[in-house]
């Protein structure tokens, strides 16, 4: 680590190079963002091959008190530095997303973008539980203007309901945090996660806490702001927004709401539940019905984050790991399909599903990234969905059948939904004559799309890569929640081997009992 | 006590009040001439009283503060640091202001002199410890305040205003007399440290109606509801630069003078005060943001805005600690720095003849226009709503960490909750500016010291501000701790 403050400088790039775009010109300003942000995706993957595995539980820490009440502090565990390394590879590929779509006041949109990845990584790696609260805040005001100025129709009305929605659940979360502070006499997060709440005041931080988180995720049924800001976004938008910001929801539980108020979260897994199990059926089958491409999408994500959720309140190391891949997953799958959105949407102009028909004609290479996208969110073997959907599930089953039961029926309904709309892109007839003459994906275009598809399957086949680091922090988690962990259902239990092989057959008249004990091979 | 020292206390307001009789021999015979002259002069004046005051903060000969004239007036950080705050954000109204009147050519030599009077009668009104001085103070200043509220002869909207600021403004003074007779008949004494001991133990119904009869009337000084409606009316008629004035000094004058007075003088009745206070302060934040939501004239909007910005200082008041006190001095000192930026803000929007512009339509995509001055704007709006990074979070942070730590959790919840109401119209600006269609009006072009004054307030509002936390804070606990040793 030595003494280079890596994480400062991820922050600083992005800042100054914000600044640079908001004085240059249009073509000047997207080739500073670009180069900003691949030196930040240098700097991410040196992070990540720095990253000691293993080692120490935070690494990479700076402190500075710069301020009163709080301190400049960051540094990163397992769990933030994958975050961090998803964030920082999807902003290279936003700024190439809006490279020709965005053509007015090119300088402020780049802005914008670098400013949100500055605020993103900050919540990731901030240690001062103020200075986490500044970043996470933060993230509205660019996000606020993306949406609203470069947005679709309704964009206006989408921009309010997304600043208003999350800023409400906020600003609850801030007072409980103040109460925390004044408790606990501290304002620096490892030392709160392992602090211990009376339970009484525990329930009502929690709930706090829920309130932000939950608009953030985003949970059933305050969930609408997500389709509204995603379908009026532009494509880089939607692509941050699902990539990433809705990550800060989850990464939000697992930093504060479980490790700082376990028995809170087993008081209250129930909540989670039932608002997961909603979600996950009520979303799916919204999405079934959408004409809307982003739309459809959009309620996917609602669905996918309920499978993060029930994974993380099933306290155990299998749904917790679960659920970090199907965030990382649904970060690079969702992105890619917002990403396959706007590149027939760049041609044509349209997101209505019907206006398209037949694309595997005339854009055979797009039709197969789309379908290895599509499999990626339906969780087929072998891509990144599947490790993170099969862990979730494998660790809710251990709590609750039920619970499973429901949400696998999230995933058969998310394949219906999604082979459904791949069938009405791709397959069929070319009944449109303008998309049937729409060209084959470009350079840049692949440029985007192939690096996430690589991703996507080299979670799926070697998802060891991505579960390293964090196994010791989802452990350290899995230790600090063991005294709340609810007792499961499913009592799972190590049973005795049977002495016989499964296929032999019982004699008639039971006389060869001990001979066939005796004679299992 | 020895009478000289008395009067070196009282050195800020002796020098600003020669200074003003100064001014008024050079108004008398220079004529409107002069005007720049005098407004030099005012400005210098209020530079060397600040100067004075700084010298009460760090000289340590100082450091416990002392009284004058036999406990009339008390020279401490408190009173010193509200001055300052005082002073600048007169400073700051006067560069700002000739401007404004080169169009009708009505700028006059009083103008300057009225502003500089009104300091002095502010600087009385934060160091009083005397009902007497705390009253003369509040007119003095009161008085001043209404002449400018009419200072434009030629416009109907301005003479309404300082008629309607005027007539309540008397009522408000008639109110809060009467409580203070009461406070005297069953106190025995005008005297906070008299006062004081005399409202230990359970209060007398009279004695209550004092209290309550108090606090209407300086409540009906800060604006805060339910004694609020006098304020859009007045703050849209003034001229603009007038308003920039009602919406700083004077509320830093009329807080610190509340938050001295329920804190010593009523200090043993906490609880008393404490629901009338919280009362108002929740009332401010709610109506402040409810009523602003509808508004289409940016000065109106702006009023309610400061309603809703006394809401959240107010909160620091009811905590009743020092960090409460401290909070809302942080509080205000940021609050001064928004509503001076976002005042010049509007003063600088003219249409291509050099005309005010004042309505929400004509600023319309204001960001392609004037790409600098909506981004000023904005950062305004966006701090006063509280969003973080910018400046206008910490204020809000101070006064509900205060009062988180005073626990008084639910009054922290249900005003921060109720802060989300008034992001909306913050919102609403910063939405119009950037996301409608430009309605190109706001063309003219603007001088330097407008800029100057926006620059500066815009580096403090910006993320670079929180680099003033500690000093900021450091001060402010100061003066609280100073209030509470009086004690």
């Amino acid at each position: 680590m030595g003494g280079f403050p890596i994480l400062s400088v991820m922050l600083l790039v992005p800042l100054v190079a914000a600044i640079a775009c908001l004085f240059a010109e249009a073509k000047g300003a997207r080739i500073i963002a670009l180069g900003a942000t691949l030196i930040n995706l240098a700097l991410g993957i040196l992070l990540w091959a720095q990253y000691d595995i293993g080692g120490a539980q935070w690494q990479f820490i700076e402190r500075a008190a710069l301020f009163a009440g709080f301190n400049y502090a960051l540094g990163i565990d397992g769990i933030a530095l994958l975050l961090i390394v998803l964030s920082v590879f999807l902003m290279p590929i936003c700024i190439l997303a809006s490279w020709e779509s965005i053509t007015k006041r090119v300088g402020e949109y780049m802005a914008a973008f670098l400013i949100m990845e500055l605020l993103m990584i900050g919540v990731f790696t901030a240690q001062d539980i103020y200075l986490f609260y500044i970043f996470f805040e933060a993230g509205l005001i660019p996000m606020y203007l993306i949406i609203g100025i470069w947005g679709g129709t309704n964009r206006i009305y989408a921009s309010y309901k997304f600043f208003l929605y999350t800023l409400l659940g906020s600003v609850l979360m801030l007072i409980a945090m103040m109460w925390m502070v004044n408790q606990a006499g501290t304002t620096d997060i490892p030392t709160l996660m392992n602090y211990d709440f009376a339970p009484e005041a525990q329930t009502w931080l929690w709930l706090a806490f829920f309130a932000s988180f939950a608009v953030k995720m985003p949970m059933w049924p305050v969930h609408t702001w997500l389709p509204d800001a995603h379908v009026q976004a532009p494509t880089a938008g939607s692509v941050i927004l699902a990539g990433v910001l809705l990550k800060m929801g989850g990464y939000g539980f697992i930093r504060f709401s479980l490790p700082m108020f376990p028995e809170a979260s087993a008081q209250f897994a129930w909540l989670v539940y039932i608002l997961s199990m909603a979600a996950v059926v009520i979303t799916s089958l919204i999405a079934l019905v959408q004409n809307d491409m982003k739309k459809l999408i959009a309620y996917s994500s609602v669905a996918h984050m309920a499978i993060v959720t029930v994974g993380l309140f099933s306290f155990n190391v299998q749904g917790l790991e679960g659920s970090m891949i199907v965030m990382l997953s649904h970060g690079l799958v969702s992105a890619a399909l917002f990403l396959c959105v706007g590149v027939i949407y760049d041609r044509l102009h349209t997101r209505e599903i019907d206006r398209y028909g037949g694309l595997s004609i005339n854009m055979p290479k797009y039709a197969v990234l789309f379908l290895l996208f599509t499999m990626a969110s339906i969780g087929l073997p072998g891509t990144s969905g599947f490790v993170g959907e099969l862990l979730s599930l494998i660790g809710i089953y251990e709590v609750s059948s039920l619970v499973a039961f429901v949400c696998t029926i999230g995933i058969i309904l998310g394949a219906g939904y999604m082979l459904y709309l791949y069938r009405r892109v791709a397959f069929g007839v070319q009944k449109n004559a303008d998309a049937a003459a729409m060209k084959d994906i470009n350079l840049r275009e692949w440029l985007m799309l192939g690096p996430i598809a690589a991703a996507v399957l080299w979670m799926g086949v070697y998802p060891e890569s991505f579960l390293a680091p964090m196994r010791g922090d989802i452990s350290a988690l899995d230790a600090r929640l063991a005294r709340a962990t609810p007792e499961g259902d499913a009592k799972l239990v190590v049973g005795t081997p049977r002495t016989q092989a499964a296929n032999e057959m019982p004699h008639v008249g039971g006389t060869h009992k001990e001979e066939a004990a005796g004679g299992a091979h | 006590m020895d009478y000289g020292i008395s009067l070196y206390l009282t050195g800020p307001e002796i020098f600003l009040s020669v200074i003003g009789l100064i001014i008024t021999l050079i108004a008398a015979w220079g004529g409107d001439k002069s005007a720049r002259l005098c407004t030099i002069l005012a400005v210098s004046a209020l530079v060397g009283a600040s100067a004075m005051t700084v010298n009460f903060l760090v000289n340590p000969a100082f450091e416990l503060g002392g009284d004058a004239f036999g406990g009339l007036y008390r020279m401490d950080a408190f009173g010193s640091v509200s001055k300052l705050l005082i002073y600048l954000a007169a400073i700051g109204c006067l560069i700002v202001t000739p401007r404004f009147f080169d169009q009708g050519k009505e700028y006059k030599p009083e103008y300057p002199l009225l502003i500089v009077f009104s300091a002095v009668g502010m600087g009385l009104m934060v160091s009083a410890t005397d009902l007497m001085t705390l009253y003369i103070g509040l007119e003095l200043s009161s008085l001043s305040s209404y002449v400018l509220a009419s200072f434009i002869r030629s416009d109907d909207r301005s003479a309404e205003a300082g008629l309607k600021y005027f007539v309540l403004g008397a009522l408000a003074s008639g109110i809060l007399l009467y409580g203070m007779s009461l406070v005297y008949g069953f106190s025995g004494s005008t005297s906070y440290l008299a006062i004081r001991p005399a409202f230990e133990g359970a209060l007398g119904t009279g004695a209550l109606f004092g209290v309550i009869f108090v606090l209407a009337g300086l409540a009906f000084k800060i604006a805060a509801v339910p004694f609020h409606m006098w304020t859009p009316d007045v703050y849209e008629g003034a001229p603009t630069p007038v308003t920039t004035f009602f919406a700083t000094a004077p509320k830093v004058a009329a807080i610190a003078m509340t938050a001295r007075i329920t804190l010593d003088a009523f200090g043993n009745q906490a609880d008393a005060w404490r629901q009338i206070i919280i009362f108002a302060a929740l009332a401010s934040i709610v109506v402040g943001a409810l009523g602003a939501i509808g508004q289409t004239n940016i000065k109106r909007l702006l009023a309610y805005s400061s309603i809703n910005n006394v809401g959240f200082i107010l909160i620091g008041l009811a905590a009743g600690t020092v960090a409460g006190a401290s909070a809302m001095l942080v509080y205000l000192a940021i609050y001064v720095a928004m509503s001076i930026g976002s005042f010049v803000a509007v003063l600088m929007m003219r249409d291509k003849d050099g005309n005010q512009v004042e309505t929400m339509a004509d600023i319309a995509g204001l960001s392609r226009a004037k790409p600098m001055l909506a981004l000023c704007l904005a950062a305004m709006m966006l701090s006063l709503a509280g969003i973080p990074p910018l400046f206008g979070f910490w204020g809000k942070f101070v006064v509900f960490q205060a009062a988180v730590e005073a626990d008084m959790v639910v009054l922290a919840a249900i005003g921060i909750a109720a802060s989300v109401i008034g992001a909306f119209y913050y919102l609403k600006i910063v939405k119009i500016m950037y996301f409608d269609e430009p309605a190109d009006v706001v063309t003219g072009e603007n001088d330097t010291s407008h800029w100057a004054v926006l620059a500066v307030t815009a580096i403090i509002v910006s993320p670079l501000g929180y680099l003033l936390t500690i000093p900021l804070g450091a001060l402010a606990d100061r003066a609280a701790e100073a209030l509470f040793f009086a004690v």
